[in-house]
């Protein structure tokens, strides 16, 4: 389905400093039942958001009231294991646009882009002056221009450009998704089927 | 020619290349189950758009099934819900549905290759990061997710960019008690959960060839926990032989003409890849994990690394033990284990039984471990029965369950309980993905059969 554009984001973060948060930590598996894509957001980090008897654990990030914002920062590799978009979607329902991290895993930045939800892999240096700069001040603003394709920490001469390829970052721009575009050149994909054995 | 086979089968199914962008990949089979897809077929139903190609859909049940008494309705409603809802959008599409109860029901991966839907040369893609499976025939499989689902479900194309190509060569023998679960397991822990992150992996060298088709699947199925966007394997003779004559492949005159071409399925001698690992055979130790994600396996004589020896992200590392309720330096021989669990796309092959029952054989279940065996397919369920595993399993004190997912994942009612400790075949060992607060220990069906014969992590070479 088509989504939100997007263009720049200038917020606070939420600091995850974790490494290889995988999709099961996202939103495990129970919550998976659903066949229509609301209410994720309520499960995102189910288990490290909440004790077995479903009181918060007051020490988790997003339980703690002095971190906002749309962005999450996430440590290395993150968004590995499953292919479940549920993922994405719990992410995006909870009110994040954008996730930085220093490496993300395959299928889960497939999955964001395809949401609507900007991954933005930065250096591991860059990502440890993000994390530093939310410790010092839990409200340190982000700033992510997707047009120029840069990151910076606001009022510091902390930037950093990141990758997206053209199609993709024209996509998010204007909130295009990949099957209108599929659906434009389906007398295309229809010749190539008929060559195609079974 | 200087091409990889990855090259080549990825090369012959562009549809259209963008400039800076994605390709767009043809589909030739596309392998549905319940969870991925509800979302997929209601975005096809918002836009007014049918299928394209029901018939190089396939869909089964799986991931949210019981696996008892599954003649009786599905007592959880929204499981219940959820394999409705996709029984009726195959109805509605022409798809064929191989739903619970079905004499072709199974994991989506052990049936896909049962049924001959999985071929050499061919693209497949399910919902579902495991899908790498497939590559052990030959073909280019990947897992995706919804939004990718309803794009092949419409127009029978993928938008991917091309990934890059690696070559991971494993020379020499085998030493006695190592299967191919641990070959990867050994792979993963050398190149961590994200060293192939952005990678197609091709499997060559002598282990490999060695191996069966069940053993390739269980390889190229654990390709995704290196970050690998899939696995795959030249396919040669026993390829050929595995499925010549299943429901889906062709007949005939038309198997001459695709043999003509899977034929041609190989790396050339000249082609390049982009990264190249070479190991030896002989060093690979039977393998168990010790932490909550699969690359932290070792060889399971050894003990648990130190914080120290790794490469950074040590706060993340103690965390990981801490869950797991282990000490650096801890030996893994004779820690206390709870539960077995014998399935799933990696191990719930006939094969697997047969190692597992190997070990039982005139051996009785520990008292205090709770077994659960179950098998990927009706078909691999069958051949436990027709083979007299069953009766071997039963005087051993295991029972057998019925086909599915199970406590791979853990969507039905098959939960390790919180804190326990379970030695699994299965293919993930994160924080309680076999359940809230569970700890697994992954392993072959050779260890997790010491294990649950012994109740404590055993050397499985001690039993041989």
């Amino acid at each position: 389905m088509a989504y939100d554009k997007f263009n720049t984001l200038k917020c606070s973060a939420v600091p995850l400093p974790i490494e290889n948060v995988d999709t099961d930590q996202i939103i495990p598996a129970r919550f998976l039942k659903a066949t229509e894509r609301v209410g994720f957001g309520d499960n995102l980090f189910r288990d490290w958001r909440y004790n077995q008897d479903n009181s918060p654990k007051n020490e988790f990030p997003l339980n703690d009231s002095k971190y906002t914002g749309s962005i999450l920062v996430g440590g290395k590799n993150f968004g590995s294991g499953s292919s479940r978009e549920h993922a994405a979607w719990a992410v995006y329902d909870y009110g994040f646009r954008c996730v930085v991290s220093s490496f993300f895993a395959d299928i889960f930045r497939n999955n964001c882009l395809n949401v609507g939800v900007l991954p933005v892999q930065v250096s591991a240096e860059f990502l440890k002056k993000i994390f530093t700069a939310i410790e010092n001040n839990s409200q340190s603003q982000l700033i992510v221009d997707l047009q120029s394709q840069t990151i910076s920490i606001e009022g510091t001469e902390y930037s950093e450009n990141f990758d997206i390829n053209s199609y993709k970052k024209e996509n998010m721009l204007n909130g295009f998704d990949d099957i209108d575009f599929l659906m434009n050149i389906k007398d295309q994909i229809g010749e190539f089927a008929k060559k195609t054995p079974l | 020619m200087n091409n990889t086979l990855f090259d080549k089968v990825w090369d012959s199914h562009v549809v259209h290349q963008i400039t800076g962008g994605p390709d767009v990949l043809f589909i030739d089979r596309h392998l549905v189950h319940e969870v991925t897809s509800p979302v997929a077929f209601l975005g096809l139903k918002n836009r007014g758009v049918k299928v394209m190609s029901p018939e190089r859909t396939f869909a089964t049940a799986d991931h949210n099934t019981p696996t008892i008494n599954q003649h009786l309705p599905v007592a959880d409603p929204l499981s219940a819900k959820q394999l409705k809802a996709l029984e009726e959008n195959a109805a509605a599409h022409g798809i064929s549905y191989w739903g619970l109860g079905h004499e072709k029901n199974g994991i989506v991966h052990v049936v896909g290759p049962e049924y001959g839907i999985t071929q050499p040369g061919a693209t497949i893609v399910c919902g579902d990061s495991h899908t790498s499976t497939h590559g052990a025939f030959g073909a280019i499989a990947f897992g995706i997710g919804t939004s990718e689902v309803e794009m092949v479900l419409s127009t029978q194309c993928i938008m991917q960019p091309k990934p890059k190509t690696m070559r991971i060569t494993v020379d020499g023998k085998l030493s006695k008690g190592v299967t191919p679960k641990d070959v990867a397991l050994f792979i993963i822990s050398q190149l961590s959960t994200s060293g192939a992150t952005g990678y197609f992996v091709e499997y060559a060298g002598e282990v490999f060839k060695s191996f069966s088709m069940e053993g390739r699947m269980t390889v190229c199925n654990l390709s995704i926990e290196m970050g690998a966007r899939g696995g795959i394997i030249a396919p040669d003779e026993k390829t050929f032989e595995y499925i010549k004559d299943r429901e889906f492949t062709p007949k005939g005159k038309a198997w001459d003409k695709a043999m003509n071409y899977w034929s041609t399925l190989e790396t050339d001698s000249d082609a390049t890849f982009d990264k190249e690992y070479i190991f030896e055979g002989s060093t690979i130790e039977p393998m168990i994990t010790y932490g909550t994600n699969p690359g932290m396996g070792m060889g399971i004589s050894g003990g648990i690394p130190k914080a120290e020896s790794l490469d950074g992200g040590v706060a993340t590392y103690k965390k990981s033990l801490d869950y797991m309720g282990y000490k650096e330096g801890d030996s893994m021989i004779g820690k206390k284990i709870d539960f077995v669990f014998l399935g799933s796309c990696t191990n719930g092959r006939i094969e697997d039984f047969r190692a597992f029952t190997e070990i039982i054989e005139g051996r009785k279940k520990a008292d205090h471990v709770t077994a659960w065996l179950v098998p990927g397919s009706h078909k691999v369920l069958k051949a436990i029965k027709d083979e007299g595993l069953l009766g071997i399993l039963e005087t051993a004190g295991f029972e057998l369950r019925e086909p599915g997912c199970s406590a791979c994942l853990a969507m039905n009612d098959d939960k390790v309980p919180s804190g326990k400790y379970a030695v699994s075949t299965s293919n993930r060992n994160f924080e309680g993905r076999q359940g809230p607060g569970s700890r697994t220990l992954l392993a072959s069906p050779t260890v997790a059969a010491a294990a649950a014969v012994m109740g404590v992590v055993t050397d499985p070479r001690t039993l041989i």
